[in-house]
C-alpha cells in the first residue's frame, strides 16, 4: 500500500477535493453531511500533499501522465520542490479556513453553496500548482475563476454583486488574454508541454511571435496576480465578500498568479531577453509602492488588508526581477510566509467583526481589554507582515532585499526598505484602533470569539512564529527549490524519463 | 489567406475591446463574448490554415491519414468554447442579478463596492 | 400558455430525453457524447419548464440540479480510478470486449460529464425562469 501511495502521490491532492466537491453537491439538501465531508476532505488533502512534498524530498521531481498518454501529447503533471510546497501551504491554510468556517458560516451561505464551491477552489489552485501543461493552466484557471465567482456572491448583497462584476470583467480579460498567448506559442512551437517547450523554445529564432507571446503571459499573470498597473479589482472586489472567503483569496489567488509567472519566466522565457526584466523590475517597485499608499487611507480594515495583499505581490515580483538564484529563494521563502501571514489578518479581522460588529476601524475598539489574547494573536501576523526581527516576514524581506542590493538593483532594495516602513505604519493603524483606543460607542458590548476562530489563528500565528525562530530549515528548502525551478534540464529529464519509470505504453 | 483570417481576427478583437470599454455592463458582456471568439480564431490560424481531411481516423486503420487537419487546434478550441461558454453564461446572470438589485446597467450607478468601508464619512455613512 | 404548446411539450420532453441517451452512447466512436446528450436533456427539461412551470419541471427532475452535478461529477471521477490499479496513471481506462460490444470506463465518465451538463445548465436556467416569474 505505501509503494501504491508513494507512486500515485502527486494525484492525490487534486483528487480528494474534485472527490469532496462532488460529494458536497451531491449531498445538497443536506447542509451536516456537506460540513463533516468538508472538513474530512480538508484533512485528507493535507495528509496528501504531506506525503506528495515528502516524496518530492526524497525521490526528486514527480511526473505523472493522465490518462497514460505519453509526453509531449498527454497531459503531464509535475511536482517539484516548489510546486509540491505551494500545494502543501494552501491545503494548510485550506483548512485553517475549514475550521474558521465551522464558527463563520451562517445557513444562508452553506445553501448558497459554500462548501461545494469552496472545494472546487481548491482543485482550481492545486491543479494550477501541479500541471505541467500550458493549456491545462488555462483550464485550471478557469476552474479557479467559476468558482471564486460563486464564492464572492455568496451573500448575493449588492455591493458583493458589484464587486463580482468588476471582478468577473478583469479576470475574464486576462484569461482571454492568457489563451491568445498559448494560442501564439503553440503557433510558433507546436507544442503545449511545459517540458517539450522548454526543450523547444531555446532553439528557435525569436520572432515576433514569441516576444508577444511572453508580453501576453506578463499582462494575464500580472492582472491575476495584481501587478501595479492592473491590480485595481483586487481592492474593488475583495473586501465585498464574506471575511473567509476574503482570506482564502488573499493568501492563495493573487498566489497563483505569481506561481504561474514564476513558472512560464523560469521554465519557458528567460528574464533576460527582451526587456523583460526592466519591465518587471518596474512593475514590482509599481506595486510595492502603490499597494502601501492606497492603504493608507482606508478605514475599513478588509480593505487596508487587500491592498497590503498588492504591495507584497511587489516583494515577491522583485525576486523575479532580480533573478539570481538568492532572488527567487528569497521570493519562494517570501510567498510561503506571506500566505500564512496575509490569510491570518484576514482571519483575525474577522474575529474582530464577531467582537465589535464592524469592520470600521473608526468604530471599533477596546479590544486590547476585552480579549488580549486576540491582541496577540493579531500582533504576530502583524508584525511580521511589516517585517519586524525575529518573526517570518523578516527572513523573507532580508532574503529578498540582500539580494536586490548583491543583484545590482539597489534602488530596488531601497524602495522594499521605504514601503516596509509604510507597513508598519498601516499595522499599527490597525492595533491602536482597534485594540489599543477605547470604544467610541456608548454600548460596550463585546461579543466573544468562538475558539473554531481562534484555533486556526493561532496555529498560523504558531507557523509564523516557528519560521521566525528557526528559519534555518525554510530559508535552505527555499534555495533548494529555486535551484530546481532555475533548472530546467532537470525538469525536462524528469517529464520525459517518466514513460520508463511507469511502465506506460506511448 | 492568413492575412485574410488575421485582418478579420483584429477587427473582431476591436470592436470587442471597443464594446469591452463601454458603460453599459450588457455591452461589456458581448465585448467579453467577441474576444474570446476572436481568441478562437486566433488559435485556429495559429494551428495552420490549410484546406485538409477532418481529423478522423478512418475505419479499420490505427492512425490518422498523413493528409488529415492538426486535431489539437480543434480540441482546444472546443475547450475553450465550453469554458467561455460556461463563464458567458454566468456573467450574463450576474448582469441580470445586478440589474435587478441596483437598478442600473451603467457602471456609473455601481457603487455599492466601493461605498462599502469607504475611507470617506460621507459615503461611509449615506451607506450605513 | 397555448394548448397546443403545452402538450407538444410533454411529447417534445420525452423525445428530447430519448435523442440525448442515444446522443451519450453514440458519442462512444462517433461525434456525440455526454456534452451534447446533457444539453439536450437539459434543453428538454428547460421546454417544459417554459410551457408549464419551473416547479413541474423540477419534480420531473426529481433531485436538485446541484445534487445531479455532483452526482455526475462523482461518477465521471469514480471511472478514472481503475486506472490507478492497471498502471498507476488516473483516468486510464479499462476496456472489455464482449462479442462485438466494445464497453469501457470511458463510458462511464461519458454518463457523468452527461449528468453534470444537465445539472449546471438546469441549475442556471432554472434560477432564471423563477426570477423572471417572480
Amino acid at each position: 500500500m505505501p509503494d501504491f501511495l508513494t507512486q500515485t502521490a502527486l494525484l492525490w491532492p487534486l483528487a480528494i477535493p474534485l472527490a469532496t466537491a462532488a460529494l458536497c453537491a451531491a449531498l445538497w439538501s443536506n447542509a451536516k453531511a456537506q460540513r463533516a465531508a468538508n472538513l474530512a476532505g480538508l484533512c485528507l488533502t493535507l495528509v496528501a500533499s504531506l506525503v506528495l512534498l515528502n516524496s518530492v524530498m526524497t525521490e526528486g521531481i514527480q511526473v505523472k501522465q493522465f490518462g497514460g498518454w505519453a509526453p509531449p501529447f498527454g497531459i503531464s503533471f509535475v511536482a517539484d520542490q516548489f510546486s509540491a510546497a505551494m500545494v502543501v501551504i494552501s491545503s494548510i491554510l485550506a483548512l485553517a479556513a475549514g475550521v474558521f468556517a465551522t464558527a463563520d458560516i451562517r445557513r444562508r451561505q452553506e445553501r448558497s453553496g459554500f462548501y461545494p464551491l469552496f472545494q472546487g477552489l481548491m482543485v482550481g489552485v492545486n491543479g494550477a500548482f501541479l500541471t505541467g501543461d500550458i493549456f491545462n493552466l488555462y483550464v485550471w484557471f478557469e476552474v479557479m475563476l467559476i468558482t471564486t465567482l460563486g464564492l464572492i456572491t455568496l451573500d448575493r448583497t449588492r455591493a458583493q454583486l458589484d464587486g463580482a462584476l468588476k471582478y468577473a470583467v478583469l479576470n475574464l480579460f486576462s484569461t482571454i488574454l492568457f489563451l491568445m498567448a498559448i494560442g501564439l506559442l503553440y503557433g510558433v512551437t507546436g507544442t503545449l508541454n511545459m517540458a517539450d517547450l522548454a526543450m523547444i523554445l531555446p532553439n528557435t529564432e525569436g520572432s515576433v511571435a514569441l516576444t508577444v507571446a511572453a508580453m501576453m503571459f506578463l499582462l494575464a499573470f500580472g492582472i491575476k496576480a495584481g501587478f501595479f498597473p492592473m491590480f485595481f479589482w483586487l481592492p474593488a472586489s475583495y473586501h465585498t465578500a464574506t471575511i473567509i472567503v476574503s482570506a482564502v483569496f488573499a493568501g492563495l489567488l493573487t498566489k497563483v498568479g505569481v506561481y504561474a509567472c514564476f513558472r512560464v519566466f523560469t521554465l519557458l522565457f528567460e528574464v533576460e531577453d527582451g526587456g523583460i526584466r526592466p519591465l518587471v523590475a518596474f512593475f514590482a517597485a509599481g506595486t510595492m509602492v502603490f499597494g502601501v499608499f492606497g492603504a493608507a487611507i482606508q478605514w475599513d480594515v478588509r480593505r487596508i488588508l487587500s491592498f497590503h495583499i498588492i504591495s507584497q505581490i511587489g516583494y515577491i515580483m522583485l525576486g523575479l526581477a532580480i533573478a539570481t538564484p538568492l532572488a527567487l529563494a528569497g521570493a519562494v521563502f517570501y510567498i510561503i510566509h506571506h500566505i500564512v501571514v496575509k490569510a491570518n489578518l484576514f482571519f483575525v479581522a474577522g474575529a474582530i467583526h464577531r467582537a465589535t460588529g464592524t469592520f470600521d476601524l473608526r468604530k471599533t475598539g477596546g479590544l486590547m481589554k476585552s480579549s488580549p489574547l486576540l491582541a496577540v494573536l493579531f500582533l504576530i501576523p502583524a508584525l511580521s507582515l511589516a517585517g519586524i526581527p525575529p518573526l517570518s516576514g523578516f527572513w523573507a524581506k532580508f532574503m529578498v532585499i540582500d539580494a536586490s542590493f548583491r543583484g545590482d538593483a539597489a534602488w530596488l532594495g531601497a524602495v522594499a526598505l521605504f514601503v516596509g516602513l509604510l507597513t508598519v505604519f498601516s499595522m499599527s493603524k490597525i492595533w491602536i484602533e482597534a485594540f489599543w483606543k477605547d470604544s467610541p460607542r456608548k454600548i460596550v458590548h463585546v461579543r466573544a470569539v468562538p475558539v473554531a476562530m481562534l484555533l486556526p489563528i493561532a496555529a498560523l500565528g504558531a507557523i509564523t512564529l516557528a519560521i521566525g525562530f528557526n528559519p534555518e530549515p525554510l530559508v535552505a528548502f527555499s534555495q533548494l527549490a529555486a535551484e530546481t525551478m532555475a533548472d530546467q534540464a532537470q525538469f525536462i529529464a524528469a517529464v520525459f524519463n517518466e514513460r520508463q519509470i511507469a511502465g506506460v505504453q506511448p | 489567406m492568413s492575412l485574410v483570417y488575421a485582418l478579420a481576427i483584429a477587427v473582431q478583437m476591436g470592436c470587442g475591446v471597443y464594446l469591452l470599454l463601454s458603460r453599459h455592463v450588457v455591452r461589456i458582456v458581448l465585448g467579453v463574448v467577441l474576444l474570446s471568439a476572436a481568441t478562437n480564431l486566433l488559435i485556429f490560424v495559429a494551428g495552420g490554415l490549410v484546406f485538409t481531411a477532418p481529423p478522423v481516423i478512418v475505419q479499420g486503420t490505427q492512425t490518422l491519414g498523413a493528409e488529415a487537419a492538426n486535431p489539437l487546434p480543434q480540441a482546444l478550441i472546443l475547450t475553450a468554447i465550453v469554458i467561455g461558454f460556461a463563464l458567458v453564461a454566468f456573467a450574463a446572470a450576474l448582469v441580470l442579478k445586478t440589474y435587478r438589485a441596483v437598478g442600473s446597467v451603467l457602471t456609473s450607478g455601481h457603487t455599492d463596492a466601493e461605498a462599502l468601508g469607504s475611507p470617506f464619512d460621507a459615503e461611509a455613512t449615506r451607506n450605513a | 400558455m397555448s394548448i397546443i404548446f403545452s402538450t407538444m411539450s410533454r411529447l417534445f420532453f420525452a423525445l428530447m430525453l430519448i435523442v440525448s441517451i442515444y446522443m451519450l452512447f453514440r458519442g462512444h466512436n462517433e461525434p456525440g457524447g455526454g456534452f451534447v446528450g446533457g444539453l439536450i436533456a437539459a434543453l428538454g427539461f428547460a421546454l417544459l419548464a417554459l410551457a408549464e412551470n419551473v416547479a413541474t419541471a423540477r419534480r420531473a427532475l426529481m433531485v436538485h440540479p446541484v445534487a445531479l452535478m455532483g452526482a455526475g461529477l462523482l461518477l465521471a471521477f469514480a471511472s478514472g480510478l481503475p486506472g490507478l490499479l492497471s498502471d498507476r496513471s488516473f483516468l486510464t481506462h479499462w476496456w472489455a470486449e464482449i462479442g462485438s460490444l466494445h464497453l469501457g470506463t470511458a463510458t462511464t465518465f461519458d454518463i457523468g460529464v452527461y449528468f453534470v451538463v444537465i445539472g449546471g445548465v438546469l441549475c442556471l436556467i432554472f434560477r432564471l425562469y423563477e426570477e423572471v416569474d417572480q
